[in-house]
């Protein structure tokens, strides 16, 4: 059959200006679990999906603490997310013993020079709300509808709002639970820390229910991108009809979250 | 790689970053520090040529601090007109005393910093705590490894709103107050200075006075004092650097007689 010829290695580029191997690994960061996240002007929430890599065992961690002021969310490849969690979490200590404070967010990412969004290809956005992952495109439906919103609500609307927007990510036969959700905030004076068991009954019941988050005023007009800034490249191109498609990744691959 | 203090992280790729591989301190590597050869390690024996006392006060709205213009060998006056006191940038000034050229070695460090703080572009600079907390390290560093950096070292600016005043000694022994000062300054500044922080906070106008007060006393007193200095005064308006000459009255010499 058709074999495509430039996706040998990652510094190989198609006749059409693209680089197969970085779009492949962007593809199977889309086979991780959804995970959202979104910030108002005190406060910035992460929400993910946990999953179970069988009955027996327990769910893997999807949120990551980096420190009191950073922490990640991470859809893709979980060993290679904690490789990236240690190195920034070495970097916010050293910062902290040379120079008595903390890490600035934006220097950290980029030193990093990596995803603060999706991308093994080493883009990074600076994001009023993002989600990334499996089935993740509802939930960016969902942010961009209420993203003028976000930046006045309190800390439970804005997380009422995320999992708004993330339920809509879930496979169809998966329940929220206080096991499989993940929910961490960080704000201005407010540490960075994961809700608790009983926290996340009160947003999983608040999702069920249907409560609408109280300042829900205006979802008149369509808003744009999220985006308020953007670094590096342009959006990945859309694929070219020319272009081999990318074979039809494996689902079930144990390593994914 | 080393790093760290010698602990030793590997790297996340071949020739890859290790973590901290960013934060190394000056000389932290030991490997590859030149003043290792055949004969063994040379380490830091003593000041050579050195500047003295640097006075610093903080007044209720900002910090001044001063240094004479004298760089000295040994007892001979030998550099005359050099610069003890430094703006760092628009938050911190800086006076140091002891080697110079160990201060010189430390200054290229610290200029990077500000350099790479202009060059991220991202309106976060070095404040005075962290460029405080950042020599502490670096100077304990330096004597935890019986290599010490001959420094004795004031630090001021403006943490936000907040004046801020701190001393780095050689051995990485640091703290703030309302007054600092190093060298003899200590013993023929301090008690002066003392007496009218000691009532309550001045205003810019009676510390200005004191630091003039002060250099007057230390080119008096201090033999490797002059009577040339300079000083840093530092508050919401900005920084401002400026040279100064101490008024000198020669009169009672006319009355020392039996020498």
């Amino acid at each position: 059959m058709f074999r495509n010829q430039y996706d040998s290695d990652v510094t190989v580029w198609s006749p059409q200006g693209r680089i197969h191997q970085v779009e492949y690994a962007m593809e199977a960061v889309k086979l991780g679990s959804a995970t959202v996240g979104l910030k108002s002007k005190d406060y910035a929430v992460l929400i993910a999906l946990k999953r179970a890599t069988s009955e027996l065992s327990a769910h893997q961690q999807k949120i990551l603490r980096i420190d009191d002021h950073i922490g990640i969310s991470m859809a893709g490849i979980t060993a290679d997310a904690r490789v990236l969690c240690r190195y920034m979490r070495q970097e916010c200590i050293n910062h902290k013993y040379s120079y008595g404070r903390n890490h600035p967010v934006g220097r950290l990412i980029n030193l990093l020079g990596l995803k603060m969004q999706t991308c093994p290809s080493a883009n990074f956005y600076d994001c009023k709300a993002m989600a990334i992952g499996a089935r993740s495109q509802s939930a960016r439906t969902y942010l961009e509808k209420h993203l003028n919103e976000f930046k006045d609500c309190n800390l439970s609307d804005l997380i009422n709002h995320g999992v708004r927007a993330f339920a809509g990510t879930l496979p169809n036969e998966t329940k929220l639970n206080n096991k499989n959700l993940s929910i961490c905030v960080v704000g201005k004076n407010y540490k960075f820390h994961c809700l608790d068991e009983t926290e996340l009954e009160k947003y999983i019941t608040a999702e069920i229910v249907g409560t609408q988050p109280t300042s829900s005023a205006s979802d008149s007009s369509e808003v744009g991108v999220g985006r308020t800034e953007r670094h590096g490249e342009e959006q990945p191109p859309t694929l070219n009809p020319q272009d081999p498609t990318p074979a039809e990744p494996a689902t079930e691959d144990r390593r994914m979250q | 790689m080393m790093s760290n203090n010698g602990v030793n992280f590997a790297p996340f790729w071949h020739n890859g970053p290790a973590p901290g591989s960013f934060y190394n301190f000056p000389q932290n590597n030991i490997k590859s520090n030149s003043a290792i050869d055949e004969y063994g390690f040379q380490r830091n024996g003593g000041p050579i040529t050195t500047g003295t006392s640097i006075v610093g006060v903080k007044y209720d709205k900002g910090v001044i601090i001063a240094g004479d213009k004298l760089v000295s060998y040994g007892n001979l006056a030998r550099y005359h007109n050099v610069d003890r006191v430094f703006k760092i940038n628009e938050n911190i000034i800086l006076g140091m005393s002891g080697d110079y050229a160990d201060f010189q070695f430390i200054k290229q460090y610290i200029d990077e910093i500000i350099l790479s703080d202009f060059s991220a572009d991202d309106r976060i600079v070095l404040k005075p705590k962290d460029l405080y907390t950042w020599l502490t390290r670096v100077l304990y560093n330096r004597r935890s490894r019986f290599n010490p950096l001959w420094l004795d070292m004031v630090v001021g600016g403006m943490q936000g709103e907040e004046p801020f005043l701190g001393h780095i000694n050689i051995r990485g022994r640091s703290y703030t107050n309302d007054v600092i000062s190093t060298g003899y300054g200590t013993h023929l500044a301090l008690p002066l200075l003392r007496e009218y922080s000691e009532k309550g906070p001045l205003n810019e106008e009676t510390a200005q006075q004191l630091i003039q007060k002060s250099m007057e006393v230390l080119f008096y007193r201090d033999c490797r004092g002059y009577p040339k200095y300079s000083q840093a005064n530092i508050n919401a308006n900005g920084v401002t650097v400026s040279d100064h000459e101490v008024k000198q009255n020669w009169d009672l010499a006319l009355s020392i007689k039996g020498y």
